[in-house]
């Protein structure tokens, strides 16, 4: 038995690298600075450890052979899922290239949101560290922070100390549209988040009011969505004074018609803060279950995010026609691969089409697929590279165990060698 | 395997060789004397007629880290204009200002390049270069490190600390990060810009931490020096496009007392204010004091016409900048207390007045100084244009007439302002090669690489003479990375993985007494997960490292 210190966290999407957790054989216990959100990922048993052919026990050597097969002569397949560590995405694509198939993130529709937002007019935004020690206000945007990473205010907003704030207990949280779903907003002194609430469906006219406020024109209207527009005057004018505000969203929650536009608003508006002489960024939630990891390694492999196809004998990006679901309800796919290293619950969308699916040991099908194998997870079974929400720290990822699972670039490549 | 390349004309300004006929033998991937025991020789290449140089080096290329795929990620569709195709031995990809990473490389090597250094790897962003660049097929990389505006060196130098403990910061930080040099960007100016400061001078006060960016490049340039780290600090100067900033420059270039120092991207820094315009060439001042301080070497960053991405850790002036962003989207970010970076598109046009200017200054710098061993050539890849625009640069260096004839085609008020006309230097091949060859291995301290004696390893571009430059840079007949070819007229032939460049300084490990605790407060990382492993380099079986000696090891 041995307990790890310091031990970085694929799951929970803030890098989270203060876990200590005691091994013994195959098990794993968290001991320390555990969440809801890793505890259970750290924590899940080994079940599947060998790869399956139509259900029947097979040799990693021989369903990789097998998937191969249903490759060979496709036209289109599709990748999906794409959540894995650097490695795994690296022969992902080198596979996908070889095979003329799609790629395509399971959370590209929200991170889209914000793809859109970057690819149309760009942004200003700031990661952990700067958060951590600089934000003094925090302007929440139609999201429950505390339900997307638990810790998110003990490690980033009500730490002990920062570098250049008198004390971090007067951070003012202010959230727009959704409510907290617990304290975790509460500073430790007592002092609760404001909430302005509105519908999701409301925030583009919330939003696009506090923009024009923050330029300074004048609104006639005395309230938008059930706020008042003093109370949005409220929050353009401590914007404006603070030292460093912080605008966060999660592109996951926008879940509204368009929400890219608000997404932009929301940047326009940090934007326009530091053209009026105020430093203000913006935060984008994501990095769960490798979405960014995807992203990025997709982007330096082929110049675009995780939505593309390599059909043409060349990378193609379309946001929104390659996406798995569609392709499969179009009937415009004939195989699918379905990688999924981090999540056993995440399973594949349903399909009659050959499917090979590389994922978490414990995935239990309603429809068995054609070949399945189990593979170990980044930072429990074999090290790798994960990148966290902020898109620019890469975690490097322990092992913690020897389970003897594949790694999936393991897996993913000997099906590419066997094609 | 012997291979000997008969009869070329050789280019090897590290060996005092300028154009003389002689043979080249290889055996396991190094350059070796003429075998005397008679072993026969298993693979010949006639290079009658051909011009022979070693693998060029390109000192200053962002070609890894996350400006980079910012960048990528901001311009579809910039690449949807330049579809990189599979082939049976080379990956798919995308084209232009910011090429996906098996395209680069294969580019690279195309033009006869075989070693690219990316100059702003932020320490908290040093893994995703490390991995960008273990993404770039055939070509060695390295690295230069980021400091200046990055919170613990600026407390120690506000709480005074001697430059023994920042010597030791340094070394640290170098070998965390695994680089082979020590940049700075607008030296405390990143960190300025967080406190809103949107403004700093040379021997302006950063807000905060009541240093000033001249202290800064001092202490970092004494670090380096002290350290025995061969490559000079490498220094972005302020006021980045400035007008005026010359004087900036000029002082930068006095003020560092005679240490060792690197200017990058200088004809960015070289402006004055004159004429009806308020912007004027400063290239003469700039390039005679480069030409009068021996200490001093620079590479230009030219620009070029056309579309191209400017990405870079200078934040406080891309945000400045975001204005002229064409298409009109741009990204800043803050980074980790460590840095910044700024990802803003430019069409430089020949018709802009400020553009066609900053083209004369750049070539001006090129043909004024005077020492090809302290210029180097760069685009500053993407900024200036995409260094796929090399042989065409290369020929404006090289043919005047060439060179007249697009000067008349630029801004009419450009043409008034600038004395190129006048400027009769064409650069001979032996000071290309001195510049993209002998003085870049030189400075970045590579030991076997840049020349082609028996020893060094056999990087080796071979061109067919001729008088259009442009062309002949363009297509390499044969390029060789450590002895194996691996481009042949101009086409990938063979997909190789190069080695990571690093220097390894020593240090006092009390310096992580300090660093622990201070990771632990107010960073968002552990101490032990911030530093990179050698088998993150290597653990997938395509990338190694090498190590070079320090000046004055043996």
């Amino acid at each position: 038995m041995t307990e790890i210190t310091e031990v970085p966290s694929p799951f929970c999407g803030i890098g989270t690298d203060d876990l200590s957790i005691r091994v013994d054989g195959t098990t794993l216990k968290v001991t320390a600075n555990g969440c809801s959100v890793n505890k259970p990922a750290f924590e899940q048993a080994i079940a599947d450890t060998s790869p399956r052919i139509a259900g029947q026990a097979a040799s990693l050597e021989a369903a990789a052979s097998k998937a191969a097969e249903l490759l060979r002569d496709t036209n289109q397949p599709v990748i999906g899922g794409c959540a894995t560590d650097v490695n795994g995405m690296r022969a992902l694509l080198a596979l996908a290239d070889k095979s003329g198939a799609v790629v395509d993130n399971l959370n590209f529709s929200n991170a889209r949101r914000n793809l859109l937002a970057l690819q149309d007019s760009g942004w200003m935004n700031t990661t952990l560290a700067e958060l951590k020690n600089r934000c003094d206000l925090l302007l929440v945007v139609g999201t429950d922070l505390e339900a997307f990473a638990p810790r998110f205010f003990e490690k980033y907003l009500w730490n002990e100390e920062s570098m250049f704030l008198d004390s971090t207990a007067n951070r003012e949280i202010i959230y727009l549209g959704k409510a907290p779903s617990g304290n975790a907003s509460t500073s430790p002194t007592g002092q609760k988040a404001r909430v302005l609430p509105c519908a999701d469906a409301d925030l583009p006219n919330v939003t696009a009011v506090l923009s024009a406020l923050v330029k300074g024109h004048i609104v006639h209207a005395q309230n938008v969505a059930g706020i008042a527009i003093a109370d949005l005057q409220a929050i353009a004018d401590k914007l404006k004074a603070a030292h460093y505000g912080v605008v966060l969203w999660g592109a996951a929650a926008l879940a509204f018609e368009q929400a890219e536009l608000t997404v932009q608003t929301l940047c326009s508006i940090v934007k326009d803060l530091n053209q009026l002489g105020t430093r203000c960024s913006g935060f984008p939630l994501g990095g769960k279950e490798g979405d960014q990891t995807a992203n990025q390694v997709c982007g330096w492999t082929t110049g675009y995010p995780a939505r593309v196809n390599f059909a043409r004998g060349y990378p193609e990006y379309d946001p929104y026609l390659y996406d798995t679901q569609a392709l499969l309800n179009n009937g415009e796919a004939d195989a699918l691969v379905w990688v999924q290293t981090f999540n056993s619950s995440a399973l594949p969308p349903k399909t009659d089409l050959p499917t090979i699916v590389i994922g978490r040991s414990g995935m239990k099908f309603e429809n068995e697929p054609d070949v399945f194998i189990p593979v170990g997870t980044p930072g429990i079974d074999h090290a790798g590279h994960a990148y966290r929400l902020d898109n620019v720290v890469a975690i490097r990822l322990k092992k913690l165990r020897d389970s003897g699972l594949p790694s999936t670039a393991e897996v993913l490549t000997a099906i590419e060698q066997a094609l | 395997m012997l291979i000997k390349l008969t009869g070329g004309t050789v280019y090897d300004p590290a060996s005092g060789i300028d154009g003389q006929q002689q043979d080249i033998y290889v055996q396991d991937g190094r350059i070796i004397d003429a075998p005397k025991d008679g072993r026969p020789v298993d693979q010949e290449y006639d290079l009658l007629g051909k011009v022979v140089m070693s693998g060029a080096i390109d000192m200053h290329t962002h070609i890894g880290g996350g400006k980079g795929n910012i960048a990528r990620t901001l311009l579809p569709e910039d690449h949807r204009q330049d579809p990189v195709h599979r082939t049976p031995i080379t990956r798919s990809g995308n084209g232009h200002a910011m090429p996906s990473t098996y395209v680069a490389g294969y580019r690279y090597a195309e033009m006869g390049y075989t070693a690219c250094f990316e100059p702003a790897v932020l320490p908290i962003n040093a893994r995703q270069a490390h991995m960008e660049m273990g993404d770039t097929p055939i070509v060695d990389k390295g690295g230069y490190v980021m400091l200046g505006s990055d919170d613990f060196l600026l407390r120690m130098m506000t709480a005074n600390k001697d430059q023994k403990a920042i010597n030791d910061y340094v070394a640290w930080t170098l070998n965390a990060a695994k680089g082979i040099g020590i940049k700075v960007v607008n030296a405390g100016g990143i960190s300025a810009f967080k406190f809103n400061q949107r403004k700093l001078d040379l021997d302006e006060q950063n807000s905060h931490y009541a240093v000033t960016p001249r202290q800064i490049l001092q202490t970092l340039a004494r670090a380096v020096q002290e350290l025995g780290i061969t490559h000079p600090l490498h220094v972005h100067g302020c006021n980045l496009g400035v007008p005026g900033n010359l004087e900036t420059t000029l002082n930068t270039i006095e003020g560092i007392d005679g240490l060792p120092m690197h200017l990058t991207h200088i004809q960015f820094h070289s402006y004055g204010k004159e004429g009806d315009f308020k912007f004027s060439s400063g290239a003469a001042q700039i390039a005679e004091a480069i030409n009068s301080n021996p200490n001093i070497t620079a590479d230009v960053g030219q620009i070029l016409f056309g579309q191209t991405v400017t990405a870079s850790g200078d934040n406080m002036r891309q945000h400045a900048n975001h204005r002229f962003a064409s298409p009109n989207k741009w990204v800043c970010m803050d980074i980790e207390c460590d840095a910044g970076c700024g990802v803003v598109p430019f069409k430089y046009k020949d018709q802009n007045f400020v553009n066609a200017l900053q083209w004369a200054i750049g070539l001006e710098i090129f043909l004024l100084v005077e020492d090809p061993w302290r210029i180097f050539l760069t685009t500053d890849h993407p900024n200036g244009a995409p260094f796929t625009s090399y042989p065409h640069l290369i020929r404006l260096l090289m043919d005047r007439s060439f060179r007249n004839d697009m000067l008349a085609t630029i801004h009419p008020e450009a043409q008034k302002m600038t004395t190129l006309a006048s400027i009769e230097r064409e650069y001979t091949l032996n000071e290309i090669a001195i510049m993209t060859r002998a003085g870049a291995a030189r400075i970045i301290g590579l030991k076997d690489r840049g020349a082609l004696s028996a020893g060094n390893f056999a990087d080796i571009t071979v061109y067919t003479e001729n008088a259009d430059r442009q062309t002949m840079f363009t297509k390499p007949d044969y390029v060789f990375k450590d002895g194996e070819l691996i481009v042949k007229d101009g086409e990938v032939v063979k997909v190789t993985w190069g080695t990571t460049h690093i220097v390894k300084p020593d240090y006092d490990l009390s310096i992580e007494k300090d660093l622990k605790p201070y990771f632990d407060k107010y960073l968002t990382m552990k101490l032990g997960n911030f530093k990179i492993s050698d088998d993150e380099i290597s653990e997938d079986g395509r990338g190694s490292l090498t190590a070079h000696p320090l000046r004055g090891a043996a």
